[in-house]
């Protein structure tokens, strides 16, 4: 049996230059020799072609998937996989390279696309069909199949800008799942609607999958519904196909990669003058670091892994009683936590350079990002420095309550580690008697 | 139940595509239901859920009739061959509004289509297409007002030789093909050059408000010097318009090489413009 889609060396480049409408002034200026160099964000990584100005985002990219394959495309932000299905959509052409499908082609990049707010449900679901290259004749054959799972009932006649968001999308979606490609192609469109409906999106892709036999491409981050639905993930990563396995493999590598490039990022803030630097007349920020075990600055964290945040500051005129508050809190501005070094903190300082250190341990937070501010005082008398954030953290990994879903959030606004125990208990449960 | 396979052994191969002309006119054909139904929405979101967006196709011709009765007609004194002044420009007006419509929305079909063409692939071309179809219902919608007039002069019994209609009514759909498939190229030029200069969008606008008044609407060709009537008919949209005035009015000075040429001109524009439409389409998306 011949493979249904063959992709051999597939490559994109993109010219940063040409990102965003150019204007036909700056044509003309490239053209009388006046080059406008864009600066090219991220152009010197290995992804640059020979022109700074362009980047391969898919390079050489070959796998081939057999009928009835359900392929999970898994990689970061800006990996290339979004590249990928566009590329194989039709959207936009390769650079070079070829694909090759057998059997008629359906992309989801998203659910709902060219749906208009005038029309009615039934007038969308043709129009939202034919866009999506069904003929007027399957879009009648199905119809009822359709409005029944959309459970939209009555509101079918009713112009869709009346629907509720919930109602528009489930619409969509039940266009979208009746459809009968060889091949689909889906991108991120389970990321809507309630959950509820969502469980029965993803039971009719199962379905379709595995009772049809149809081929199914399945972009998306909700790693629980590329490990549940299919049989082997590709994993791509600065352009490339690094991986491909079955979806446990691929996805414990995944996870092991997501650290690295995060590193690189700041996870310090350092004051050389002292007339940005946070303070008055008394004292005076140096800087914040935050470090983990292996002492250099670092913005991500896995959950398990304790850090400490590195206060500098230096004390122009004696000070009694002052101490840092140091602050963890989440984008929305919730305090996860207040810290102080009120009682390690020196009763008197002296002028000079000071540096106060907080154990941040590990197994605390949430998977999630944080601003750490602080603000220096003396309680009960005078603020010395004002509170304010300086830095961001990242917390990743797997979490400490061993959750796999990487973008989809654990509750609370910290995590701990919490201990179970769960066994066999045998004898009936008896209330303890008091007393 | 009615089932739609895909035929067997269907194939698609996606790679850079090469040459400058590659019309797929089977995949078109494929498409066809989508077409029907672009057009469908159209009327529907234009005419359906409003009173004014039909009227306005009625109102707008008779308005600016109005308007260029007072300043044209009676200000600057330019004659109209004999013909009643509403009827004269109202004819005008119906072969230049159906192909401003046709440019104006179809030459921004990759700006205001950017987010459906990045969702999903369809031959880009049927949007213009289904442009220039969806145009022809606000076309009739206006010969409404240009029927109320010439019905008025015609029991009102003035200018007998004038209003008369004829056998000649039948050929009106060749000019309004021939404005079809001038406005489809242009659009696609248009288009084109819209996707990759942003600001082309407002120089377009200008040329055609300017366009209209190098086209013979408001002044009868034969007020035309005569050193200067090459300037007319290097105007591809001159002889549809005569041509309109022609078959409707019955008058207009139409000779068989400037109709050949202007054909010319139309089919022309039209390959031109479909192959910088599909140089365009193959990577816009990537800077929309």
């Amino acid at each position: 049996m011949k493979p249904v889609v063959e992709v051999e060396n597939l490559s994109k480049l993109y010219r940063l230059g040409g990102i965003g409408a150019s204007s036909l002034r700056e044509s003309l200026e490239t053209l009388l020799g006046k080059k406008k160099t864009r600066p090219a964000p991220g152009a010197s990584d290995a992804r640059s072609g020979s022109d700074p100005n362009s980047f391969w985002a898919l390079k050489d990219v070959s796998f081939s998937v057999n009928p009835g394959e359900v392929v999970g495309i898994l990689g970061r932000n800006g990996a290339g996989k979004s590249t990928l299905l566009k590329i194989l959509s039709r959207i936009t052409e390769p650079t070079s390279g070829r694909a090759i499908l057998r059997g008629r082609v359906v992309s989801l990049l998203e659910v709902g696309t060219g749906f208009h707010p005038e029309l009615t449900g039934r007038e969308n679901i043709f129009l939202n069909g034919a866009i999506l290259g069904m003929k007027r004749a399957e879009i009648a054959a199905k119809f009822d199949e359709i409005v029944e799972f959309s459970e939209v009932g009555k509101f079918i006649d009713t112009p869709v800008k009346r629907y509720s968001s919930g109602m528009f999308v489930r619409l969509a979606f039940a266009v979208a799942a009746h459809l009968e490609p060889e091949i689909l192609l889906i991108d991120e469109v389970l990321a809507v609607g309630d959950a509820g409906f969502q469980k029965k999106c993803l039971g009719k892709m199962d379905e379709v999958a595995s009772q049809h036999g149809r081929t199914v491409f399945f972009v998306s981050h909700n790693i629980a519904a590329v490990s549940a639905l299919c049989d082997n993930v590709i994993l791509i990563e600065g352009g490339r196909c690094v991986m491909r396995d079955v979806p446990s493999k691929v996805i414990s590598h995944y996870f092991s990669s997501i650290l690295p490039e995060d590193q690189a990022s700041d996870g310090q803030i350092f004051w050389s003058g002292d007339a940005k630097a946070p303070g008055n007349a008394e004292v005076s920020l140096r800087g914040l670091k935050l470090c983990g075990s292996a002492g250099v600055p670092q913005s991500t964290f896995e959950a398990d892994e304790p850090f400490s945040v590195e206060i500098y500051f230096e004390i122009k005129q004696r000070l009694r009683g002052a101490r840092f508050n140091l602050s963890f809190s989440t984008l929305e501005g919730e305090i996860a936590f207040v810290a102080t070094d009120h009682i390690y903190q020196f009763e008197n300082l002296e002028p000079g350079e000071y540096r106060s250190v907080c154990q941040v341990p590990g197994k605390l937070l949430n998977r999630r990002k944080y601003r750490v501010g602080l603000h220096f005082g003396i309680p009960g008398d005078r603020m010395l420095i004002d509170q304010a954030d300086y830095l961001e953290v990242t917390i990743g990994g797997v979490g400490n309550q061993a959750t796999i879903f990487p973008d989809q959030a654990w509750p609370g606004i910290v995590c701990p580690k919490i201990e179970w125990q769960v066994e066999r208990f045998s004898g009936a449960f008896q209330p303890s008697k008091i007393g | 139940m009615a089932e739609v396979k895909a035929p067997p052994n269907y194939e698609i191969v996606i790679e850079p595509s090469r040459g400058w002309f590659r019309l797929r006119w089977d995949e078109l054909w494929e498409y066809r239901d989508l077409l029907v139904i672009l057009v469908q929405r159209d009327f529907i979101s234009r005419y359906k859920q409003t009173l004014l967006g039909p009227l306005w196709h009625v109102l707008q011709p008779v308005v600016m009739t109005i308007v260029f009765a007072i300043v044209f007609g009676r200000i600057a004194g330019i004659p109209t061959d004999g013909i009643p002044t509403p009827l004269f420009y109202l004819c005008g007006l119906l072969a230049w509004n159906y192909f401003a419509q046709n440019i104006t929305a179809g030459g921004a079909t990759f700006i205001s289509n950017a987010h459906i063409f990045g969702k999903v692939y369809f031959p880009r071309l049927i949007v213009p297409l289904s442009i220039v179809a969806a145009n022809l219902v606000a076309f009739f919608l206006q010969t409404i007002p240009f029927a109320l007039f010439f019905i008025y002069y015609k029991v009102t019994g003035d200018h007998a030789p004038e209003v008369q209609l004829t056998w000649r009514l039948l050929l009106l759909p060749l000019p309004l093909l021939h404005i079809a498939v001038l406005s489809l190229g242009i659009s696609l030029l248009m288009s084109a050059s819209t996707a990759k200069y942003r600001d082309l969008v407002h120089l377009n606008q200008f040329i055609i408000q300017l366009w209209m008044f190098a086209t013979p609407i408001i002044y009868p060709i034969s007020k035309i010097p005569e050193h200067w009537k090459w300037l007319i008919w290097a105007n591809p949209m001159s002889v549809p318009v005569e041509a309109f005035r022609y078959i409707l009015l019955g008058r207009g000075s139409l000779q068989v090489s400037e109709i050949v040429i202007s054909v010319l001109v139309a089919i022309v524009s039209l390959f031109a413009g479909i192959a910088a439409f599909q140089k365009v389409e193959k990577t816009v998306v990537d800077s929309l």
